[in-house]
């Protein structure tokens, strides 16, 4: 059988196995000679792939469709008539395979001979040399001689030869630079259409085609006068990928040459959460490249993960401790000692003066969960309180608070392979194309397979419609109103009989149920009712209820759209009861799913981040858990929660709290009203700031200690489907230490007696004292590759889907969702909404993707207005205009298009010279204080210039980022 | 659509392909349809195209490349086009196009200077017993030889 095969290829053998895994019935061949059992549907290739025989090709790849192209493939089958190609024959019972024979050996040759014909033979200073599959074919199928040459008369007549003598090659086409990242130089190219399919079929953008026929074929991005940077493309990568050649190849193999190792590691952008081998020379990384067997990812990425790295290396990025005594000082270049001394006086001097509960940390959802563990230690167990807080306050507390009550865990439910048994899609507030890339493109992949895609968003988003996707139903509803619309779907599916009256009696609790229906049914929340209010039109909202609850496996996807509003939790927790009432929970291909935004906010969260609560979501007033954490610490933990960052930020301008510990977030520029967050930076007496660059909370921060980046060290992050993946360290920290130490040197300089020397010893702390994560071992991770949370007793290699069998809390508890409309109201000074989002290059702040060539796409913030709105005001397209809102005004320029509906307004915040969130005001979710980003009452006027604030505030972070450097 | 006139519109385009968007595979026919009102598929198509059938314009554009019938400029007043398959090769139909193209001082897809006609190759009309072939604006033209040839280009005014 195959399994005496197998075992020559290591586990995480990521071998190209030619055409893509199938399930199906088992059916056994013999491959020459060897029996092997595959599924049915299977390819003939990838039968003797898995025997461990690996037949020659060049058009084939286990990630793509088979194409039957490129002929190398051929085989003999007993009993059948010709050579048929591996690739596209699938294995039938007792088929007898032969991949090698004379006749095969000398097609392949001839094959490979046309190839070579029209392919330049400069393999020694070719970027791919070495990592070439032609170069391998040639080989592989015995290439000695090529017979076949230009006639005499045309000697150009190919595709490389730049010119002969005075003759110029007219079939030549020059190299395309214009992507950042990546060349196309077609020259190299052999047409295997394997870039056009990947374009297509892994990433869904349609950009690339062969362009002409027969031997005119070329690839070609979008059309003609395009290039790569013009074209479609959004720098996905799959198609550099997918290259046999050199043809697409990254720049940095061009300058660095070709990688002799690599390290499998995760992606610290996105909630995504995608696996890649960093590939390196020594401690140079040369390109990243996803992996495979990632189970987020299969081996897809996006232009942030895959080349947005180049941040690490950036002159702007600080590697030495700096401290200062006021702001008003320029930095002073010290040693690590000093600087830890300094700070450690300082909030011990504090604590002294204005008490145990006068300082705090915010911890990072960029870290590793390891870190994050150690920050909220670190103000527990040695500043003495429970002041710490994360960035999730400001992006998805609301879906740990709301689901949390509903469904007994703040996380989503399902894993992400869960989206290819999808029937409907429901997205809520979320610009997956833009902000969750690559499952987007998974799920582009499904859509493209008959999925029904239901948008509910006030933007009319890439993924309403794309080539090749359409969404049934898209609700443009006005930002603010998204309780009244989940609320009047449920209401449909009430009202009309459409909820699964079995799943409600078995799993949820049938008093609070009929309590709801009694709410919902409620007339006032009908479509018709609330069309007022939400602009959505009621048949369209009707008929997407309708398919919501009847299309068979119906899944919700939603952002930050739903969470960022003054009624955050209660539209999670009407989310949550539209599953509970169709039924859609406990099984692949449903569920609620929210996108988490940064890589780690998952992880942060279960990290006991919160001021509430300790590690794995036990509040802090309980005293058993207390106890295991005092055991374990050996000290007292304060029973009473601490400071939400609002709080923090209020009670510095107040006075009663003078010191933060900032780790790898800049609240500058993150966090609303920025005017406040400012005032409250300014009024404490020792803010550190711990990050790579001199971020703008760094301009009111007495301590700057540099960070690490996610290649510098070891750890685990947490993404959005619950998955701890393993972070390794590719290249030593240029700054001296990773993240962890520098907090456990800060701890012990306050007094503290850590010793961890590994960040696994950190996980077995965390094994130890949080039930969730009880079975999370470093070896668990290694062998597995990554587990899903809860791993433990009951679970011990994790749990892909969550409440299969009954909810964490017992039943699924029906609540109440009443709307109630948000204090930010438009009126005559500010008749329009913001609302704010991102954009596929950038991430968060932009203070990574900012300092890559990501800009090139995506070189500062714009607005955009509806053409009826411009018009009035006397906007035109790419004109300077002022944004006022209540809190404060900023500049930016306008762009005008009917994405967004007349009345509506949108922008990024991934700029520091724009600062959106200027504008933003201080309203929150009531359950949970995060900030209402996502609506805004603002007027747009005509401007020809920065504002005065903006101005002020660049001369001011000019000044705070001045640095002495070390007197010699 | 002679050489001069100004490119369509987006709303002419629209209406001259949305009437088909309903057909199965609907891409071709518009195609054909534009080139039928044009005299070619302007460039300006593709965006639109791509837009009403929500493609990607790379797809569109690799349709409208695969094709040769599919000419990307303006056409002169008449389009002969000229059999080079094996047929009429072998009845002479290489020194036909030679000939042709050296009296009109021409290449081929080029416009003569008056604008009266365009040369293009065309491979098998379906007219191989009635070798060398050609055509003129849609019209077959069986045993071309000069003085035929010099008869259609004296009809067609080049």
């Amino acid at each position: 059988m195959r399994d005496f095969i197998i075992p020559q290829y290591p586990p995480g053998d990521d071998r190209d196995m030619g055409t893509p895994a199938r399930s199906g019935a088992p059916v056994t061949l013999t491959v020459d000679g060897f029996p092997v059992t595959v599924p049915e549907g299977t390819s003939v290739m990838r039968a003797a792939a898995l025997a461990g025989i690996m037949v020659p090709k060049l058009c084939a790849s286990d990630n793509l469709e088979a194409f039957g192209s490129c002929r190398l493939c051929v085989v003999e089958i007993e009993g059948r008539r010709g050579t048929p190609a591996s690739c596209t024959t699938p294995v039938t019972e007792g088929m007898v395979v032969h991949t090698q024979s004379d006749k095969l050996r000398r097609m392949r040759k001839g094959v490979m001979e046309l190839y070579i014909s029209d392919h330049p033979l400069d393999c020694l200073t070719c970027a791919a040399n070495g990592d070439c599959e032609l170069q391998d074919m040639a080989g592989a199928v015995g290439l000695r001689d090529v017979r076949y040459k230009a006639p005499e008369e045309r000697s150009l007549l190919n595709h490389f030869a730049t010119r002969d003598g005075a003759g110029i090659n007219a079939l030549y086409v020059p190299k395309d630079e214009s992507n950042p990242y990546f060349t196309y130089d077609p020259a190299k190219c052999i047409v295997c259409s394997r870039c056009v399919r990947a374009c297509e079929e892994v990433q869904g953008t349609f950009a690339l085609t062969i362009e002409g026929r027969g031997f005119d074929s070329r690839v070609k991005a979008g059309t003609i006068g395009d290039d790569f940077l013009t074209s479609d493309c959004v720098s996905c990568g799959a198609c550099v990928q997918a290259c046999p050649t050199a043809t697409l190849q990254e720049k940095s193999v061009i300058e660095l040459g070709t990688p002799e190792r690599s390290v499998i590691t995760t992606c610290a952008y996105c909630g995504v959460g995608c696996s890649f081998k960093a590939e390196l020379n020594g401690d140079q990384l040369v390109r990243m490249v996803p992996y495979k067997h990632g189970k987020a990812n299969r081996g897809h990425s996006c232009v942030k993960g895959r080349f947005a790295y180049g941040y690490a290396q950036h002159k702007d990025r600080i590697l030495h401790p700096m401290i200062r005594d006021t702001i008003e000082e320029p930095w002073r270049e010290v040693s690590w000692d000093e600087a830890l001394s300094f700070a450690a006086n300082r909030l011990k001097g504090i604590q002294q003066k204005y008490g145990r509960k006068s300082v705090g940390v915010i911890t990072s959802s960029r870290c590793t969960n390891e870190e994050t563990y150690l920050v909220q230690k670190l103000t527990r167990a040695v500043f003495g309180n429970n002041n710490t807080d994360t960035c999730a306050r400001v992006c998805h507390s609301p879906t740990g608070y709301g689901l949390g009550k509903t469904y007994g865990t703040s996380a989503g439910t399902q894993d992400f392979d869960s989206v290819e048994q999808v029937d409907v899609v429901m997205i809520i507030g979320a610009n997956p194309t833009d902000g969750h890339p690559v499952f987007a493109s998974r799920l582009k992949k499904r859509l493209r397979q008959g999925a029904k895609l239901i948008v509910v968003d006030p933007r009319r988003t890439d993924i309403v419609r794309s080539p090749h996707i359409q969404a049934q139903y898209h609700l443009p509803l006005k930002p603010g109103t998204n309780v009244a619309t989940v609320t009047a779907m449920a209401h449909v599916i009430v009202t009309e009989g459409l909820f699964d009256e079995d799943f409600i009696r078995t799993r949820c609790d049938w008093d609070e149920f009929q309590f709801y229906v009694d709410f919902v049914s409620d007339p006032r929340h009908s479509p018709e009712a609330v069309e007022m209010l939400t602009g959505v039109p009621a048949a369209d909202l009707r008929a997407a209820a309708r398919l919501y609850a009847t299309g068979g496996n119906a899944a919700i996807y939603y952002g930050l759209g739903v969470t960022e509003h003054s009624q955050g939790s209660t539209t999670v927790i009407g989310i949550a009861n539209l599953a509970m009432l169709t039924g859609n929970i406990g099984r692949p291909g449903v569920g609620v799913n929210p996108l988490r935004g940064q890589n780690n906010v998952q992880g942060s969260c279960d990290m006991g981040s919160f001021p509430h609560e300790l590690p794995g979501y036990r509040h802090v007033k309980l005293p058993d858990v207390r106890a295991i954490y005092e055991q374990a610490w050996g000290c007292e933990i304060d029973p009473e929660p601490g400071l939400r960052i609002p709080n923090m930020l209020d009670a510095a301008v107040e006075g009663t709290f003078k010191g933060l510990y900032c780790q790898g977030e800049d609240i500058l520029q993150s966090d609303p009203d920025t005017h406040h967050v400012a005032a409250g930076l300014a009024a404490m007496e020792c803010v550190i700031v711990h990050d790579l660059f001199l971020n703008e909370t760094a301009n009111y921060a007495h301590v700057f200690l540099p960070g690490s980046t996610f290649l510098e060290k070891d750890g685990t992050f947490t993404n959005a489907e619950r998955r701890i993946n393993r972070v390794r360290k590719v290249m030593a920290p240029r700054n001296g230490y990773e993240d962890w130490e520098v907090t456990q040197l800060l701890a012990n300089a306050m007094g503290a007696d850590w010793h961890y020397t590994h960040p696994r010893q950190i996980m077995e702390e965390i094994a130890a004292t949080t039930p969730s994560f009880a079975g999370v071992t470093y070896e668990l991770l290694e062998e597995k590759g990554s587990v899903q949370w809860p791993c433990n007793a009951t679970a011990p290699e994790g749990t892909p889907l969550m409440h299969i069998d009954g909810f964490v809390s017992g039943k699924g508890h029906f609540m109440v969702t009443e709307y109630v409309a948000t204090d930010e109201r438009t009126g005559p000074r500010f008749p329009l909404l913001l609302t704010t989002g991102r954009i596929l290059a950038h991430y968060n702040v932009g203070a990574q993707t900012r300092r890559t060539e990501n800009v090139a796409w995506h070189p500062e913030d714009v607005l955009e207005i509806n053409p009826h709105d411009a018009e009035q005001r006397g906007i035109n397209e790419g004109d300077w205009v002022r944004l006022a809102s209540r809190a404060g005004e900023t500049t930016l320029r306008a762009t005008l298009t009917d994405r967004v509906a007349a009345g509506v307004v949108y922008t990024t915040f991934h700029h520091p010279s724009t600062q959106a969130n200027v504008v933003t005001t201080d309203f929150s979710d009531w359950a949970t204080n995060c900030p209402e980003f996502k609506v805004t009452a603002v007027q747009v006027s005509p401007s020809n210039g920065p504002t005065d604030w903006q101005e002020r505030y660049n001369e001011q972070a000019e000044r705070s980022r001045r640095i002495l450097t070390a007197a010699e | 659509m002679h050489v001069n006139a100004p490119a369509p519109t987006e709303e002419e385009i629209r209406s001259v392909v949305t009437p088909l968007a309903s057909l199965e595979g609907p891409l071709l026919p518009m195609l054909h349809a534009l080139q039928d009102v044009y005299g070619y598929v302007p460039q300006e198509c593709v965006p639109v195209l791509a837009d009403v059938l929500n493609l990607g314009r790379a797809e569109i554009h690799g349709v409208i490349s695969f094709y040769h019938d599919f000419r990307a400029h303006p056409t002169g007043r008449h389009v002969l086009k000229i059999c080079r398959a094996e047929a009429c090769q072998s009845m002479g139909a290489n020194a036909l196009a030679e000939s042709t193209l050296q009296k009109l001082g021409i290449g081929w897809h080029d416009t003569t200077a008056n604008g009266a006609v365009t040369v293009e190759p065309v491979y098998c009309l379906g007219m191989c017993a009635c070798a060398p072939a050609a055509m003129v604006d849609g019209r077959v033209v069986g045993r071309v030889d000069d003085a035929r040839m010099d008869r259609i280009l004296a009809e067609v005014g080049a």
